[in-house]
């Protein structure tokens, strides 16, 4: 049978849906003069609408057939395998049907004939199904894009039709954001449910001690396993504070130079570096860090007599600062640049000097942005995670001193799920518990930042 | 009559472009000197030079003297950022700072440290709003944002603020253009009033204004001064046929 591949029948459906946009703009002129009047918007609106109407519907149809169409066929046969031998398990029918599979995607071979047939009942499954799905999908446009045509009459306001639609997609769109963001909230949420049937959520919470190995199999002998969070939730915070100590206070002032004083010419050769720059890929900052900050640091440890480990949370936060500096005063640059002229003029005017208007007019003006600017980065310190294995260490101590090595958050979690994992276990499942307090912590954070700056906003339009 | 600012053979180029040619005006002090022209001769240009704003333009260059109190202002002596204490300025769209009422017109004399205390600075601002008439409408508010108040309200709250740093002269750019009849008439009936302490020059494009509120004017076309002198004798009988049809309403 003839098979219609996805990329050619949404070509079809563009062709149709021109179509009926071209139709739509014709007929709407014949029935507005057939009754001499003229039609409430211009011709354009009503082809619009048609298009929207036809086009989106079909292609969201076409979406949901692509994603559901497969798993449908595939208990369809899994059914058909059952009914060929009704004492079969589920899991056994399972590894049949994924052998079919295989086969008829001629990934393997097989000489057993019944799997044979099946497969090729599967490939022609899948035929049909294309076929289908082409030929509902354009159907469903040509329909709409009929019904939509027919139903449009000259005293309609179409724009405003038109309008609906794409407010409609606006709205979905933001609600598929805010849907996505609520759905990984609440499997976060349920995973460390269960981690705290395992364990008592205050001693997790409030615990001090970290140390996650647990026996996995009954045979081994092993520790009985502790999590307290407080070690890591330190460590992240210490590393983040390092890092927020290099960055703030230089992020923020190389966007003021940036902004305010700089010349032109050196602004358009520095802004993009910024850019550049905030785009490097952490794991580089990483070796960096681990490969030239964190041995330097100790020599100077060394030549000043202090002991300093060769995985520090000072080295990682400093690099981690140096990796933020660009964020900082890139986005920090935008929003003071974003404070109207008319302002300076202002100051300027009054006899004030220019460092006297940035600190008194431009930074309490573009506070709101600057805290924005700044709770990005310190999101970022948090969740960072690649400079802090490379160059912070795994060990979760209990210290808030710079020069020893200390672990994260995010690290731990890493740690956790990474190798073969099965997810039953006290230890794996501890890495849900630490992702959802991270969680917390970091929503805290906002909360508390964003009710700061509101607090303190000066508005100016 | 004294004269307040002189200005010989002053020339302004922004970049190649020359916006100001060859302009000699006195202003004179304690008195309303009014800008006319039409749009883009070069008024706000040369209001600009008066207090150095300019400076703040990469591109613009400005030869020629501009004398103030016989003293050069582009000389080696003046720093540009007491200049414009001395010779304050209000825009043509009101700007106030996104700050309280009283924080409005407390921040030139905190720069500049013109109160020694709290008290001392209370008294100013509430001068600088009795002066700008604005102390009935404003004084249960003087926390409030000023940017809550009206296009007409701010653009007092503006002279106010420029007043409060006792400037000797005030630039005004079109600061009428932005609001109805009522609030252009509290404006002008407070520069009446202040006329008689501080040198005041006004870029407008409201002829009738020009004539109620100056007392000499200055007409500016393409760059250059075409006839400056008493506002009666310019819009009674004006001596250039490019003034006459300009304030005829000929060319605009
Ligand atoms: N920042 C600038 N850069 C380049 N050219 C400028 C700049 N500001 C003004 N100009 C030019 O200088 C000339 C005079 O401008 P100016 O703003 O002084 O006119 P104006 O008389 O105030 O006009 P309007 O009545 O419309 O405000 C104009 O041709 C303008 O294009
Ligand atoms: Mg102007």
């Amino acid at each position: 049978m003839f098979s219609l591949p996805l990329s050619f029948v949404f070509i079809i459906l563009l062709c149709v849906s021109l179509f009926f946009y071209y139709y739509s703009k014709r007929t709407i002129v014949e029935k507005a003069s057939s009754i001499g009047k003229k039609a409430k918007t211009l011709p354009v609106y009503y082809g619009q609408n048609a298009f929207l109407w036809s086009f989106f519907p079909a292609c969201i149809f076409l979406i949901f057939l692509t994603v559901s169409g497969p798993n449908y066929i595939d208990q369809i046969f899994f059914s058909k395998i059952q009914d060929l031998n009704p004492k079969f398990n589920s899991s056994f029918i399972d590894l049949i049907l994924s052998k079919v599979i295989n086969v008829a995607n001629g990934k393997i071979e097989t000489d057993d004939q019944k799997i044979i047939v099946l497969a090729n009942d599967y490939l022609s499954a899948f035929e049909k199904f294309y076929f289908y799905r082409g030929l509902g999908a354009v159907l469903c446009c040509a329909l709409l894009g009929l019904i939509v045509t027919a139903r449009q009459k000259p005293s309609v306001n179409a724009r405003d039709q038109v309008q609906f639609f794409m407010v409609s997609i606006f709205f979905i769109s933001a609600l598929i954001a805010i849907l996505t963001t609520a759905a990984i909230i609440f499997s976060l949420f349920f995973e460390s449910l269960r981690f705290f049937n395992l364990y008592n959520v205050f001693d997790f919470i409030f615990g001090l001690h970290w140390s996650p190995n647990v026996a996995i199999r009954t045979d081994q002998v092993a520790s009985e396993g502790s999590f307290g969070m407080i070690p890591v939730l330190l460590g992240t915070l210490l590393i983040s504070f390092i890092a927020m100590c290099v960055a703030i206070p230089i992020g923020l002032y190389s966007a003021i130079y940036l902004a305010e004083f700089a010349p032109s010419k050196v602004r358009d050769y520095i802004k993009p570096t910024l850019e550049i720059l905030a785009g490097i890929p952490t794991v580089v900052y990483g070796y960096f860090a681990a490969l030239t900050a964190a041995p330097f640091l100790r020599d100077i440890g060394a030549f000043v007599g202090l002991d300093v480990s060769s995985e520090s949370a000072l080295a990682a936060g400093l690099v981690m600062g140096i990796m933020i500096i660009p964020f900082i005063s890139s986005l920090s640059d935008d929003v003071i640049r974003a404070v109207p002229q008319s302002l300076r003029d202002g100051s300027m005017g009054l006899g004030a000097t220019k460092a006297e208007t940035v600190y008194r007019v431009i930074i309490p003006a573009a506070f709101p942005g600057l805290v924005g600017s700044i709770l990005l980065a310190v999101s970022r310190a948090i969740g960072e995670t690649m400079i802090v294995v490379m160059a912070a260490g795994l060990s979760a101590k209990l210290t808030v001193n710079p020069l020893e090595s200390v672990t994260t958050v995010t690290v731990q979690i890493v740690s956790l799920l990474t190798g073969d994992t099965e997810f039953d276990n006290i230890k794996t499942l501890s890495a849900f518990g630490l992702g959802i307090s991270l969680f917390f912590f970091t929503l805290i954070l906002n909360i508390i930042a964003l009710t700061v700056s509101r607090r303190l906003a000066e508005n100016y339009d | 009559m004294s004269i307040k600012f002189k200005a010989e053979k002053v020339d302004v180029f922004y970049n190649e472009k020359q916006a100001i040619n060859n302009i000699s005006l006195n202003i004179e002090k304690n008195m309303i000197t009014a800008l006319i022209g039409p749009s883009g001769c070069g008024k706000s240009t040369f209001l600009r030079c008066l207090n150095r704003m300019n400076d703040v333009i990469d591109s613009c260059k400005i030869t020629g003297n501009i004398l103030l109190d016989n003293e050069d202002i582009y000389g080696p002596n003046i720093d540009p950022v007491d200049l414009r204490a001395r010779v304050g300025m209000v825009f043509q769209k009101p700007n106030p700072f996104p700050k309280t009422i009283f924080e409005n017109i407390a921040y030139g004399p905190r720069i500049h440290g013109l109160a020694s205390n709290n008290k001392e600075l209370r008294e100013i601002v509430f001068n600088s709003l009795e002066k700008a008439g604005l102390i009935d409408e404003v004084k249960d508010r003087l926390d409030d944002q000023a940017t809550g108040l009206s296009g007409g309200q701010q653009q007092r709250v503006c002279i106010a603020r420029a007043i409060a740093v006792s400037p000797e002269v005030i630039l005004m750019d079109e600061p009428c253009s932005a609001l109805d009849p009522i609030a252009t008439a509290k404006i002008e009936e407070l520069m009446n009033e202040i006329s008689q302490s501080y040198t005041i020059v006004i870029v407008t494009h409201s002829m009738q204004q020009a004539a109620r509120v100056s007392k000499k004017t200055a007409f500016f076309h393409l760059g250059e001064l075409i006839e400056y002198g008493d506002t009666d004798k310019i819009f009674t009988k004006p001596k250039n046929q490019k003034t006459l049809d300009y304030i005829t309403g000929r060319f605009g």
